[in-house]
């Protein structure tokens, strides 16, 4: 079955660098509370997990109570710090996911004690429930039949039932193909599990996800190539692959992640999809972004381009265990009120004070790194406004990853981006991989299963044929 | 007439074909395999190794140099029938129950194989039984745990006490890694090492592995 696209984005929805700004969006969400998103403000997000625990039967007394003590310290410090409002992201582990019961359980903690703060002192607060994709516990996976997709499935729907109001997920597919890809840098084999696998699950699982959305009332709010790029900047953090390369991943990023939005999902975009700003720019879609306060999380050299044109402020998540003032999540909830507080009060000061604030946080990371430098405002606008040019998500890909080369090397000649010498060569490198590539997508298909080890993933569960082992064998 | 510094440089640049030219001349000429494989194959893998671990070098590139290095083993595979490869060591491998990364337990498993050890990757989400039926299948002197979660690292203890009751514990060393994972975890649950990295997972295989060795020296 093909799931196709309800929507097409054809130009952008922000017409101006001016206008391409934190807190508002060209299409605001507006939650059942009445909270908008996208709206002017921007809002914190906090995420948290537990410490080291093993989560089973005998254990979940002690994870209820660590939900339970989690959510009310962070409510309290929100409406101590007179926030006006928070969203709150329950990222569901494995266990609690392939136990929707245990999911669907603490998403209850969370929505009660949050209603009751909203009830009680007005502070206004959405849950968005993330459950995790536990189809990849299967090697290879499946990716569109099973228990374990059931599992996701069921989890959005009884936790969005009991007053989740944002649906998302950190979709897996084409990972199996992508790992692979990072750890040897070859962007074509990236553009194949981006452009093909990764666009065709996710056309796949949204649809499914805006049905269960529009069922239960709830919002499809959208996914992140956290999978894909987020683990290209940790390995490029870490030095093992080059920054430039892992830049150029994340704009090939880019009609993956839109896909979401092609079926019907709406915003805010996930936290750690860092390339919800061409989400923004392309789709109009508040999103939600992470950067120096997600630190606790991981690493990055995006920290403040990240907040350029967020509509929410994260921390990805921070374990439950206790600091000198108070428990992470309360200490991180804090961080991220600040940092909003300090941008909205820009804003309202005049939008000429948010456009000074945004270029000094592009302009303080997008010097010293190719993945801050993507980010910039007017970079993202630029790639965005040719990428709208195409029709098919695989071609936009390729296209996305060529821009990003030239981008990025025209920025290198300019001095506008520092790249370290043993980096500059991977350019070049990259530029002539994408340049193999077909622009037909079935012969790229064919040329990949001579590539692929097709073991390692099952071809059918994103509606692919395998031709040319049947050539072989019919030879 | 090739020589065995031109052979380390061919696999440093990570150039297959060169260090298969090399090698045959190399072994043409008389060269001893054991002697082209530790002065010239060897060699290019430590230069890559001292460059890798001071991120001089990245890992498509050492890949590539592991590459180069391979095609010349076959090379003396194939010129020297019964030539057996020596291994630096066995290594079981694998993400522990729960935990569904996989990237980074693959890194370190390339890093290994790159480095001369054999690999047995049982994937994520390993059950403590199934390390225990792979000590017992392949008698590794290493096994290796990967853990992201803060919820899934107790699962390294669960695998470290099922070594010790199906009584193999003392069979292997037990080195553990991950996001959340420190020394003094290690120390905690009974593991013989922790690494932070794939770099550093290589030197402290290499620690563990000679320590066995001269252990049973003194024996």
């Amino acid at each position: 079955m093909d799931y196709k696209p309800v929507k097409t984005f054809n130009e952008l929805a922000v017409k101006s660098l001016d206008d391409f700004i934190y807190g508002i969006a060209p299409y605001p969400v507006t939650a059942k509370n009445g909270m908008v998103i996208g709206g002017g403000a921007v809002y914190p997000e906090i995420n948290m997990t537990l410490p080291p625990i093993t989560v089973d039967e005998s254990t979940m007394p002690e994870v209820r109570k660590q939900y339970a003590e989690m959510i009310e310290g962070i409510l309290k410090r929100a409406k101590a710090l007179h926030a006006p409002g928070i969203i709150v992201e329950l990222e569901l582990l494995p266990p609690t996911t392939i136990e929707p019961k245990w999911g669907i359980e603490i998403n209850k903690i969370l929505r009660e004690k949050m209603y009751e703060y909203e009830e009680k002192y007005g502070l206004k607060s959405l849950l968005r429930c993330t459950p995790n994709d536990t189809r990849e516990i299967m090697r290879p996976p499946l990716m569109r039949r099973g228990d374990l997709l059931e599992s996701i499935f069921t989890t959005f729907e009884k936790c969005a039932e009991d007053g989740a109001d944002i649906l998302s997920i950190e979709t897996t597919g084409g990972k199996e193909v992508h790992d692979e890809a990072l750890v040897t840098c070859d962007i074509r084999k990236a553009i194949f599990a981006l452009g093909v696998l990764g666009v065709r699950d996710m056309r796949f699982i949204w649809s499914k996800i805006v049905e269960i959305a529009e069922q239960t009332g709830s919002i499809a709010g959208g996914d992140t190539a956290c999978g894909f790029a987020n683990t290209a900047l940790a390995l490029a953090e870490q030095s093992m692959i080059p920054r430039v390369f892992a830049a150029v991943d994340r704009v090939a990023t880019v009609p993956r992640t839109l896909a979401g939005f092609e079926v019907g999902a709406v915003g805010p975009d996930k936290d750690c999809g860092y390339e919800g700003p061409y989400m923004k720019a392309i789709a109009g879609v508040p999103i939600s972004m992470e950067g120096k306060t997600a630190a606790c999380a991981h690493l990055s050299s995006i920290g403040n381009v990240a907040a350029c044109v967020c509509d929410m402020w994260s921390n990805e998540s921070v374990q439950n265990i206790k600091l000198l003032s108070a428990p992470a999540p309360v200490v991180y909830t804090e961080q991220l009120i600040y940092d909003c507080r300090l941008m909205n009060e820009a804003a309202a000061e005049g939008r000429s004070y948010a456009l000074k604030l945004r270029d000094w946080l592009a302009d303080s990371d997008s010097r010293l790194d190719p993945q801050a430098y993507v980010l910039r405002p007017d970079i993202v606008l630029e790639i965005s406004k040719e990428l709208v040019k195409e029709k098919d998500a695989f071609i936009a890909t390729k296209k996305a990853a060529a821009l990003a080369v030239d981008v990025l090397k025209r920025g290198m000649a300019a001095g506008e981006v520092q790249v370290l010498p043993k980096e500059k060569k991977w350019l070049d490198i990259i530029s002539s991989q994408i340049e193999t590539i077909p622009d037909d997508w079935q012969e790229f298909w064919h040329e990949m299963q001579k590539e692929l080890d097709l073991s390692k993933w099952r071809p059918e569960e994103y509606d692919l044929e395998v031709t040319a082992a049947k050539t072989a064998s019919a030879g | 007439m090739a020589n065995f510094e031109e052979l380390s440089q061919a696999v440093f640049d990570g150039d297959g074909e060169q260090v298969v030219e090399i090698t045959k001349s190399l072994l043409g000429s008389g060269a001893d395999p054991q002697e082209v494989i530790s002065n010239g194959l060897i060699a290019g893998m430590e230069r890559v190794g001292v460059l890798f671990k001071n991120n001089e070098m990245f890992v498509p590139e050492v890949l590539m140099s592991a590459g180069a290095m391979n095609t010349g083993v076959e090379v003396i595979k194939e010129s020297r029938k019964n030539f057996d490869m020596p291994s630096s060591g066995k290594v079981v491998l694998a993400t522990v129950k729960g935990d569904l990364h996989d990237i980074g337990k693959n890194l370190v498993g390339m890093m290994m194989e790159s480095n001369g050890y054999t690999v047995y990757n049982l994937g994520v989400d390993i059950e403590p039984d199934k390390f225990v039926e792979a000590v017992k299948q392949y008698q590794p002197d290493i096994v290796a745990m990967s853990a992201l979660l803060t919820t899934t690292m107790m699962e390294m203890k669960s695998t470290i006490d099922a070594l010790v009751e199906a009584g193999v514990r003392d069979n292997v060393k037990v080195i553990i890694g991950g996001a959340p994972i420190t020394q003094d975890f290690a120390d905690q649950i009974g593991a013989d090492g922790y690494a932070a990295d794939a770099a550093s997972a290589i030197d402290l295989c290499k620690g563990l592995v000679d320590g066995n060795a001269r252990d049973a020296l003194s024996a």
